[in-house]
């Protein structure tokens, strides 16, 4: 895209967001592997510029759905990494109070629903606020994030075809990563791309480069104004790659060495980066700046989430009933 | 079956006659004109010249209300639940409903793994005030229209679950549910209804019951004892209510007063009313049209057992279908769903 189209402030505010999103989840993993943090954990590192691609398009007020791979999702819609880091850790002051874990973070009040870690269970959510958006007549969006894997559920297909035909305003995202867990996707599926499916709901559908941020955005960004002007959803679908496996327990020896070393060649950090510093958006001095910013704002928040307090075992009886 | 109005009347209510079917439709009626965040999603429900859903609860209510708060859906009842789920979310109070309560493992996930827990999974920062509405009972549609499910959704924590036997109680309770700010699973029983012209039902009650004109609601987790009796205590739900009435009536001629008791909700239950009246009579019979092992007759036995084994003076029987997928053939049908004789000769069995 045109990215003169966005202020220098702006395009800057995007990288750093992408580097947090990786350097989260790069500290997230040696916590793991160091045994300080409980539960399992599905990493996105690679799939950078589709988190914040998609979040920079979206305004306060519309909201975000996620998957069981959303730390990224979370810290690029602008969840303080604290609230996530101490979800992760446990800790009464995460995001959810301790009772989601790595595979629910997420906070409504600030724009993204606690993640839904059911495969395809999101989609139908986020097309539910969309219907309350349009009947409050609120000039917000549902954006829904969900991979390659959730495409053949069943809610997937009964979703979009209810969002289309009532007009929801609801961008659909679809981030195809080629797997889901270790299922390649041309295994599971017999059309070349997800966005083909769009025609069969009467709804635009696009692929693009998942892993080029500016792309990401503007595709977002276009689907969204289309989906706030009354005209309904759009299936985007993001090429993007997960560079680590499904989960902690996962080595990914599904995947040629080739294949990753040829995704890693499009690592979105990486060619953002290169492409910056040719433009001049960025220098090699304040790339290590941005990085020691985004190094010391996770100290801060591995600190906040150690330092604060675990929940109650008690507190495992409450929240189950509203009254 | 002749309903036993004389027991089941709330004598001290002024009001008017109505079935079932147009209680749950005032209750409708009434919440969306006062709040208009209600919505109603379902199949078939406010199409022109069609019937109001499967069984007319929601006649007339598109042409008072409009085709954006009566939505017709697609028949996709996990894509339409889910989406009940994120409008609810969303701030609205939708009511959903499928045709029939067997539809609802279709939306298992949306209601199990969605609506029942995202209070819990975000810490209690949200509410998912939605109803979702589901005729159950065997009605010689066999074994995929005709299932009682409640004990499936009592074992989910986060969902409320209703079970009304009479007009009364169903329109009370629907307009609560309606307010509440959890999910609630509310169970409709098809031969209670009182649908009319060609929706009526074969074999249904003519049932008709006493509404207040007055606006009122019915608090959840409050059994209703609709007959006093000092020998035995008999708990049941939805039909089953009519039918252990009627046994009881036979049981006085023998001189067993049996007491009867209509949870009105599993969930919340009321279980103080349980335990005083077993603690009064000694002895426990619980009925209901879901099967045996594992339907919620096991819990109210357990519990019994828990808090008031000292009182008791003989088992704790239950009166259910068998554990078998509902037949179609009528004499099978009449075999499977607990008969007013059944009742009467556990009870019996049990005083002995």
């Amino acid at each position: 895209m045109n990215q003169s189209l966005l202020t220098r402030e702006r395009r800057l505010g995007m990288y750093r967001k992408m580097l947090l999103c990786r350097m989260f989840e790069d500290r997230v993993n040696s916590l793991f592997l160091q045994g300080r943090m409980p539960g399992t954990i599905h990493q996105a590192q690679g799939q950078e510029a589709s988190a914040v691609g998609v979040c920079e398009a979206l305004q306060v007020g519309d909201m975000l759905t996620s998957t069981h791979r959303p730390h990224e999702h979370a810290v690029a819609r602008g969840i303080p990494v604290k609230f996530l880091m101490a979800e992760l850790f446990a800790k009464s002051t995460g995001c959810c109070h301790g009772k989601g874990g790595s595979m629910h973070m997420g906070d409504a009040e600030l724009g993204m629903l606690p993640a839904i870690a059911i495969v395809g269970g999101g989609v139908p959510l986020a097309a539910g606020y969309a219907l309350s958006f349009k009947y409050l007549k609120k000039p917000s969006v549902a954006a829904c994030f969900f991979g390659d894997g959730a495409v053949n559920q069943g809610v997937f297909h009964e979703t979009i075809n209810m969002a289309a035909i009532w007009d929801l305003p609801v961008v659909f995202v679809c981030e195809n990563n080629k797997y889901g867990a270790s299922t390649v996707i041309d295994s599971v599926m017999k059309v070349k791309t997800v966005s083909a499916r769009a025609s069969a709901y009467g709804i635009p559908g696009k692929t693009v480069d998942g892993n080029d941020v500016f792309e990401v955005y503007r595709a977002t960004l276009e689907a969204a104004d289309r989906a706030r002007t009354g005209q309904g959803p759009t299936l985007l679908e993001l090429e993007t790659y997960r560079f680590a496996g499904h989960s902690r327990s996962d080595p990914g020896h599904y995947r040629s060495k080739e294949e990753v070393a040829a995704w890693k060649k499009r690592d979105p950090i990486v060619r953002f980066e290169t492409d910056a510093q040719s433009s001049g958006l960025l220098t090699e001095p304040e790339i290590v700046d941005y990085r020691a910013s985004v190094e010391a704002e996770l100290n801060d928040a591995v600190a906040f989430a150690e330092s604060s307090p675990s929940p109650l075992a008690e507190e495992c009886l409450t929240d189950v009933y509203a009254e | 079956m002749s309903t036993p109005n004389n027991l089941i009347e709330k004598t001290e209510v002024e009001g008017r006659k109505l079935s079932i079917v147009e209680a749950l439709r005032e209750a409708l009626q009434e919440e969306m004109r006062r709040d208009e965040r209600v919505i109603l999603l379902g199949e078939d429900i406010g199409i022109k010249g069609g019937f109001g859903g499967a069984f007319t609860v929601t006649l007339g209510l598109s042409e008072e209300f409009g085709s954006q708060r009566v939505l017709d859906t697609p028949i996709s009842e996990a894509g339409f639940t889910g989406i009940a789920v994120g409008a609810a979310l969303g701030g609205l109070r939708p009511v959903a409903d499928v045709q029939y309560g067997d539809f609802l493992f279709l939306a298992m996930d949306q209601l199990a793994n969605h609506a029942a827990k995202l209070r819990y999974m975000s810490g209690g920062k949200l509410k998912v005030p939605m109803v979702m509405r589901a005729p159950v009972g065997a009605t010689t549609r066999g074994a995929q229209h005709g299932q009682s499910l409640e004990s499936h959704f009592m074992h989910v924590p986060g969902l409320r679950v209703a079970c009304p036997s009479n007009p009364y109680d169903a329109k009370g309770l629907l307009k609560t549910a309606i307010r509440m700010n959890d999910p609630v699973i509310f169970f409709e029983h098809k031969l209670l209804y009182g649908s009319k012209g060609s929706r009526k039902e074969a074999g249904g009650l003519e049932l008709f019951g006493t509404v207040p004109r007055e606006e009122y609601l019915l608090p959840f987790g409050q059994a209703s004892r609709v007959r006093q009796g000092r020998d035995v205590t008999i708990v049941a739900n939805l039909l089953m209510v009519h039918k252990s009435l009627l046994a009881a009536k036979t049981l006085a001629e023998q001189s067993i007063e049996a007491e009867v008791i209509d949870v009105r909700t599993l969930v919340p239950f009321d279980w103080e009313t349980v335990f005083e009246s077993v603690s009064r009579t000694g002895r426990l019979i619980i009925v209901h049209e879901d099967t045996l092992t594992g339907g919620w007759g096991a819990e109210v036995a357990a519990r019994v057992a828990d808090s008031c084994i000292g009182y008791l003076q003989g088992p704790i029987r239950r009166v259910t279908a068998p554990d078998t997928p509902v037949p179609f053939a009528p004499v099978m049908e009449n075999f499977f769903v607990p008969s007013v004789e059944k009742i009467v000769n556990a009870v019996k069995e049990i005083c002995q």
